[in-house]
């Protein structure tokens, strides 16, 4: 049976990894090679390297943080922020990124995901969505969520498929930060209307509200940053929790 | 020497450093005629199985050449459907046809592309799968996949059961991502290098 994949997001900025680290034995907490290795020991199914920046400077910094992270770790990396133009995409993929994600860019011009597409194939291109509840539905929001998009969450994903996404990495800004757990219902809606896998984001703060993501949510994958810093063995303790509750998930040795 | 051969569907940076990290230089053949001195041949892949008409003509003679000296053949992804007599995806294209059967479109009636982790139900020994503990998850990312047949050293069900690693003679291949799939697709990755090495 498929397991339901966990994955890991490093916010990176010029190189470094932003949010909170508190592993033990980690010489430079923020450097994302060293937390990649900790993360794959730990059992980790994917990991997302996130430019919160995206200027050029950072933008240099960024292909060496993922030359160094994928030398050494054999599971998929997904690249994305600031992913604006084929040649950006180009830059993670040589790099050693498996999958870019794209998000206000595909906004603004939808056959940039086409194009991505015929050139690496579906698998490498995920769509991220950033949605917020207003007046009653899922609206997308662009440019790290500053600006309305126009656009239901729903329609969107469904468009983003039929151009050829691969995937869709689906963000609740409403409970982004929160710790209050995945919005469910805008997680269900999206997955149950695309045939491609839906990775849901934002709201991670207790084993239970994976739990909730993936039955209630009906997600493929969970996303989180700090929730797999809180201890050094959340990874392993989340997939043990998981598995009791008959969640398939990968078990590493 | 191990030719991995790039035809255009899709990007290898992944593959050559899984080779790199099982300890093989592996070079990216710009002619079939390089293909002469190599022990072993990989065909990478992702994508629809029309790439695959890049491989016809020369590469696949050249292909089926190394193989008649006793090269190892080993087929990733979209290269292991090339393997077989041909896909339900392009029917009108053949295949490399070194293994019987077809690919088929997975079933509905889950989600399709399968995308993730699944596990690998070994049938019988095998010696890419040397060393891989049962129960083995691989990542996976494809909608077709070829049946089950007496080649298949591994399925693996994804609303219908597939073959996930298939072995036969010189033969080799997975329908999932050994680059990918963690230290136990290194593992598969070191035991074809160890195959293809003469002294083995």
């Amino acid at each position: 049976m498929l397991s339901k994949r966990l994955i890991a997001c490093l916010d990176v900025r010029n190189g470094c990894v932003v949010k909170g680290i508190q592993f033990e034995g980690l010489r430079n907490a923020g450097d994302p090679a060293a937390l990649a290795r900790r993360y794959n020991v730990e059992g980790i199914d994917e990991l997302v390297i996130l430019d919160v920046t995206a200027t050029l400077e950072s933008r240099q910094a960024l292909a060496d943080t993922i030359r160094a992270v994928s030398r050494e770790l054999f599971i998929p990396l997904a690249v994305g922020g600031g992913i604006r133009a084929p040649e950006d995409a180009e830059a993670a993929i040589e790099a050693g990124a498996d999958k870019v994600s794209v998000n206000s860019a595909a906004l603004t011009d939808p056959s940039l995901i086409t194009r991505l597409a015929g050139r690496y194939g579906s698998q490498a291109v995920v769509v991220a969505i950033d949605a917020k509840r207003r007046d009653g539905t899922f609206a997308v929001f662009s440019r790290s969520g500053s600006t309305a998009a126009g656009r239901q969450a729903v329609e969107w994903a469904r468009e983003a498929e039929a151009r050829g996404a691969g995937e869709i990495l689906l963000t609740s800004m409403d409970r982004d930060g929160t710790r209050a757990g995945f919005d469910c219902e805008l997680t269900a809606a999206v997955s149950t209307a695309v045939s491609i896998p839906v990775i849901a984001s934002g709201g991670a703060g207790t084993f239970e509200h994976f739990l909730d993501v993936f039955t209630t949510g009906r997600a493929d994958a969970a996303l989180a940053a700090s929730v797999f810093h809180y201890s050094e063995h959340a990874v392993s303790e989340l997939k043990a929790f998981l598995a009791e509750r008959s969640i398939p998930v990968r078990r590493t040795a | 020497m191990i030719a991995l051969i790039d035809y255009g569907a899709g990007n290898l940076t992944s593959v050559r450093k899984g080779f790199a990290a099982a300890g093989a230089d592996v070079v990216t053949p710009s002619s079939p005629t390089d293909l002469a001195s190599v022990t072993g041949i990989v065909v990478p892949g992702v994508g629809h199985f029309a790439s695959t008409r890049a491989l016809d003509g020369p590469w696949r003679q050249a292909i089926l050449d190394a193989l008649d000296r006793g090269a190892f053949l080993f087929g990733i992804c979209l290269g292991q459907q090339w393997l077989f007599e041909g896909s339900d995806e392009e029917p009108d294209l053949a295949g490399l046809g070194v293994l019987r059967g077809r690919c088929r479109r997975l079933p509905p009636t889950l989600k399709v592309p399968h995308v993730g982790w699944n596990a690998l139900v070994m049938r019988r020994p095998s010696r890419l799968l040397a060393g891989v503990p049962p129960g083995t998850q691989a990542y996976f990312t494809h909608s077709y996949a070829a049946d089950v047949t007496d080649d298949t050293v591994a399925v693996t069900t994804h609303a219908a059961p597939f073959a996930s690693v298939v072995e036969r003679a010189q033969v080799f291949g997975v329908q999932f991502h050994p680059e990918k799939s963690g230290e136990a697709g290194v593992q598969m990755i070191r035991n074809f290098v160890a195959v293809c090495s003469p002294n083995a």
